[in-house]
């Protein structure tokens, strides 16, 4: 069937097969985002298990703390693999050549994903079973474990977007690595080490209040040691949607662009 | 000898050149221990309430040591990103082709590291003073802080040049820099030893890292501890990783033809 003849769907699972399956043999770039955030998980659920005893600190141990962490860590891996593989794509012509065909860009965009979306669904279901492996209980039980694969899922797909956003925007795989840092600092200027209210250090406090990863996380760990917390997860949520369908719109306009260009 | 430092003084000027005219190296060498030491200082300051916590400098300081380490280790290890760079690029090739004394390459190489993290140190220690971090060490205690973080660079550095040498490819980067960043994870980053507990404290109490951090927090409050361990730890680390180095640079050496 011709590309000119193919549904919207069908144009989107042929880039994403294609995506799938390049994606599953770099496994140099599978192994490293997925064992990197177990083996800080594995160090920093151990070495700041004594702020658990800091006034004020929820009743669990940090291992189920720092569990939602894994999660946004190997989202934040999700988007770099998503924009160099797009990048990639863009450097050696092959998506010069796509777009000289009637493929539509949305659905090149979508597929290109394809791959990112299997992976964010792997790397959450890994992190759950050693979460729960290494002792960890999940407070909103089955169906709690469900809603967080769903959650860490749509997060990751919200940074995969900004991976390919950065891709599109600048065609080289070296400026998606580079962006990487800032994706970590937001990371790291987050509610990731300690609740916001034990957050002493005032400046520390307000960039974690306004950064919106601190709710991503916050809506992760609400299912692992609160339970069902509404307003954890309407936030969470909602930062996650808002997060993919910026970024996938953004990364849409650039792909009309950069199409326009070949 | 003079070909010898001829060639360290090349190598050595190149790396601490490209390092200083490419933002894309010098900005993220620099920005990585600063934002540690935000993260860790400002975010997790709170910790040093819990009980039996006694550095008596505070918290900033107490991860001031931490990332005055780390950046020490990460100059080295960002030069071994540069070695294996000059592989992929084919200059590493023609330097071993002209080079008439090639032990110099990895002298040039370290020297490099050590000038580099010189940059990122300096940077990390004024940032600290400015956060004001209580610094009730003597100027003898600062001065072996000092040796202490070179040691440090020199180890990561002949570590990194060496596993670059071997592995001759930028892909080696993960390979390079995961180990030492374990092994510095592995070390009391967050809390003093005798408040680790489980796996962690275990694995701490034998980690050569958590020498080195508990003598630099030591030297930092004024009440220098367990020095000679350190030093003697780092120094033995040295020749280990220098004999590590020297044998990347004889496999290059041979994969150059």
């Amino acid at each position: 069937m011709g590309a000119e003849h193919a549904s919207a769907l069908e144009q989107i699972g042929a880039i994403a097969r294609r995506s799938i399956v390049r994606t599953f043999r770099q496994r140099g770039l599978l192994v490293f985002p997925l064992l990197f955030p177990l083996i800080l998980f594995a160090i920093n659920g151990s070495a700041l298990g004594a702020a658990t005893r800091i006034p004020g600190f929820p009743p669990v141990s940090y291992r189920a703390f720092a569990l939602a962490v894994p999660f946004m860590q190997g989202a934040l891996f999700v988007a770099v693999t998503a924009g160099v593989d797009l990048a990639r794509d863009i450097e050696t012509g092959f998506f010069n050549r796509l777009a000289l065909t009637p493929l539509r860009g949305g659905a090149l965009l979508l597929g290109q994903l394809g791959g990112a979306f299997v992976v964010a669904c792997v790397q959450a279901v890994v992190y759950l079973v050693v979460g729960v492996a290494s002792g960890v209980g999940i407070a909103s039980g089955a169906g709690g474990a469900l809603v967080l694969l769903a959650l860490s899922t749509l997060i990751a797909f919200g940074f995969a977007g900004l991976g390919t956003l950065v891709a599109l925007r600048f065609g080289n795989g070296e400026a998606v690595q580079a962006v990487f840092p800032l994706f970590f600092v937001s990371l790291f200027l987050s509610s990731m080490a300690l609740p916001r209210n034990l957050i002493k250090t005032p400046w520390f406090h307000d960039v974690a209040t306004y950064n919106p990863v601190s709710y991503l996380i916050e809506g992760v760990r609400s299912l692992i040691i609160t339970g069902w917390d509404g307003q954890a997860l309407a936030l969470g949520f909602g930062f996650a949607a808002a997060l993919a369908v910026i970024s996938l719109g953004a990364s849409s306009l650039a792909m009309r662009s950069r199409m326009a260009r070949t | 000898m003079r070909r010898f430092a001829f060639v360290v003084r090349g190598v050595a000027w190149r790396s601490i050149h490209n390092t200083i005219v490419s933002p894309s190296i010098i900005v993220p060498s620099i920005v990585f221990p600063l934002f540690f030491f935000a993260a860790f200082a400002g975010g997790l300051s709170k910790i040093a309430q819990v009980p039996n916590f006694d550095y008596k400098p505070g918290y900033t300081a107490f991860q001031f040591t931490f990332v005055f380490l780390q950046s020490a280790a990460f100059g080295g290890v960002f030069t071994g990103f540069a070695v294996a760079r000059d592989f992929d690029s084919g200059f590493a090739r023609r330097l071993l082709l002209s080079a008439p004394a090639r032990g110099g390459i990895i002298v040039g190489y370290v020297i490099g590291a050590l000038l580099r993290w010189g940059i990122t140190g300096s940077v990390v220690t004024l940032v600290a003073l400015a956060s004001g971090m209580n610094v009730p060490a003597g100027p003898g205690d600062l001065f072996a802080l000092l040796a202490l973080g070179v040691l440090f660079n020199l180890v990561a550095a002949l570590w990194a040049v060496g596993l670059a040498m071997f592995l001759r490819t930028e892909q080696a980067g993960a390979v390079i820099q995961m180990p030492v960043f374990v092994v510095l994870f592995l070390a009391p980053v967050y809390v003093p030893l005798h408040l680790l507990t489980g796996w962690v404290h275990s694995v701490a109490r034998l980690n050569p890292a958590t020498f080195a951090l508990e003598a630099a927090r030591g030297l930092l409050a004024g009440t220098p501890t367990d020095i000679a361990l350190a030093f003697g730890l780092l120094g033995g680390s040295i020749i280990l990783w220098a004999a590590f180095a020297r044998r990347g640079l004889l496999s290059a050496e041979r994969a150059a033809g």
